[in-house]
């Protein structure tokens, strides 16, 4: 690896400061398991490292203000896949963390780190847009909130500036008559990357779906919403032949290349089955 | 620019060293404390052989810098057991005969350990999927599945 400083901040306050000081040479190291590998090849030849691994609020999950919870950006893909709140209200982003890379690279992985690298095959991503999740980001400036949806402006490009931390994520809770499902296709079962990605999030009442979310990753620049296949479902009983025409929808929504993981085609086919097996899963779940 | 004095634990001992900003865990391990159980196969994190515990929860060393681990525990291969008080893992491996060329078996048995700790009575499947992320390229999964399961078995059994 190429020489860099090393700044070991204690609080959030001190990063940013070390962010403003290193500018656009500055890189921050969360779980390292993007950024190292790409600092060994010459990739990226950052001058200043700034570890985010000694800053206790980063790596906490917390209640939210109100109903909802807070997820600091350094929380890792296991604390995710493990975490009993996690799993009990937010069960699809507890999923994308459990598909990511090897136990140990869960063990290092981080959440802020997944959305910040901003790859359009982001796993932690689907589930967040499809919670209505808010980014907390602090700089010089102060904190600011960005929904989720809007966190992405190209492949591997995000609204931070520069001198900018990702601190939290804050995801409002669903409710108890909702329910939420991610998955993706890989040729391998694990360490691969998501060829297509689908989260479904359903909440119901009285039999009717009174909020319907479905995102997708790898089918677009950014992970984007399906919003007509949404809008098909809310208001309506959610039946088998509802979740097919949604399925349709959502197709529409995807704008995917072809690459070598996959051809555009056949990403579409995938958007179609994945749509239609997380929204019968988050149907089945939030009908429990 | 400066070396960092790096202070953690490593196999249940106080450990101080100086470290290169850019050295990662796996670096300091082999190179300035000379503990050469953990392996560099890949330095990107797909395969395993530096598998260390971290806190008790196992990593790929290679991904992190070293001064990450300060005022951590690291346990490596040396740490599991040692000659005489093999770990029940480490005496499975070498009753079924586990090790081919071996240079994937620390981070396997750093790994199994992870699983049993977390999971005393681990499926097969939920074995297959505790050593998902260590390669072996002599392929010699077959056996290490046997020793892992025989070896569960008897730490399982020792708890209850």
């Amino acid at each position: 690896m190429r020489r860099f400083e090393l700044v070991l901040p204690e609080n959030v306050e001190d990063c940013v400061k070390a962010l403003a000081q290193g500018g656009a040479e500055a890189k921050l190291l969360a779980g390292g398991t993007d950024l190292l590998p790409q600092m060994k090849n010459g990739l990226l030849k950052p001058a200043r490292v700034i570890d985010l691994s000694g800053i206790a609020r980063l790596r906490a999950i917390e209640p939210g203000n109100g109903q909802g919870i807070r997820i600091g950006s350094a929380v890792t893909a296991r604390m995710l896949e493990l975490d009993r709140a996690v799993r009990a209200h937010y069960l699809s982003l507890a999923e994308s963390g459990a598909l990511v890379g090897s136990v140990q690279v869960r063990n290092l992985a981080t959440l802020g780190g997944n959305l910040c690298n901003a790859a359009p095959s982001a796993d932690m991503a689907p589930p967040l847009l499809a919670l209505d999740a808010e980014a907390v980001i602090t700089g010089p400036k102060g904190e600011r909130r960005v929904p989720i949806a809007a966190f992405f402006t190209g492949v591997r490009r995000t609204v931070l500036a520069p001198e900018e931390l990702l601190v939290e994520l804050a995801v409002p809770n669903p409710g108890p008559r909702s329910g939420g499902n991610y998955l993706r296709h890989t040729p391998r079962r694990e360490l691969d990357i998501a060829v297509v990605g689908v989260a479904s999030q359903l909440s119901l009442a009285n039999g009717v779906c009174t909020k319907a979310r479905i995102a997708l990753a790898a089918v677009a620049p950014v992970p984007l919403r399906a919003t007509a296949a949404e809008q098909a479902l809310e208001g309506q009983a959610v039946t088998p032949d509802r979740i097919a025409r949604a399925a349709d929808l959502a197709v529409e929504a995807a704008r995917p290349i072809g690459d070598q993981r996959g051809s555009a085609d056949f990403r579409r086919h995938l958007v179609r089955v994945l749509t239609r097996r997380t929204l019968t899963t988050a149907l089945a779940r939030a009908s429990a | 620019m400066a070396k960092h004095l790096l202070s953690c634990t490593v196999n249940d001992e106080p450990v101080e060293v100086l470290v290169q900003p850019w050295d990662t865990l796996l670096d300091a391990l082999r190179e300035r404390i000379g503990l050469t159980g953990p392996k560099e196969g890949c330095g990107t994190g797909d395969c395993g052989a530096c598998t260390v515990h971290f806190d008790g929860k196992p990593i790929a060393s290679c991904l992190l810098l070293a001064m990450q681990a300060r005022g951590h525990n690291v346990r490596t291969i040396e740490g599991l057991g040692r000659p005489g008080a093999l770990h029940p893992l480490q005496d499975a491996f070498v009753r079924h005969g586990v090790p081919q060329c071996g240079f994937c078996i620390p981070g396997v048995l750093m790994a199994a350990a992870a699983l049993l700790t977390e999971n005393p009575r681990p499926t097969q499947e939920e074995i297959r999927y505790g050593i998902a992320g260590n390669l072996c390229r002599c392929t010699g999964y077959t056996k290490m599945l046997a020793a892992i399961t025989e070896a569960a078995g008897a730490t399982a059994g020792r708890r209850s």
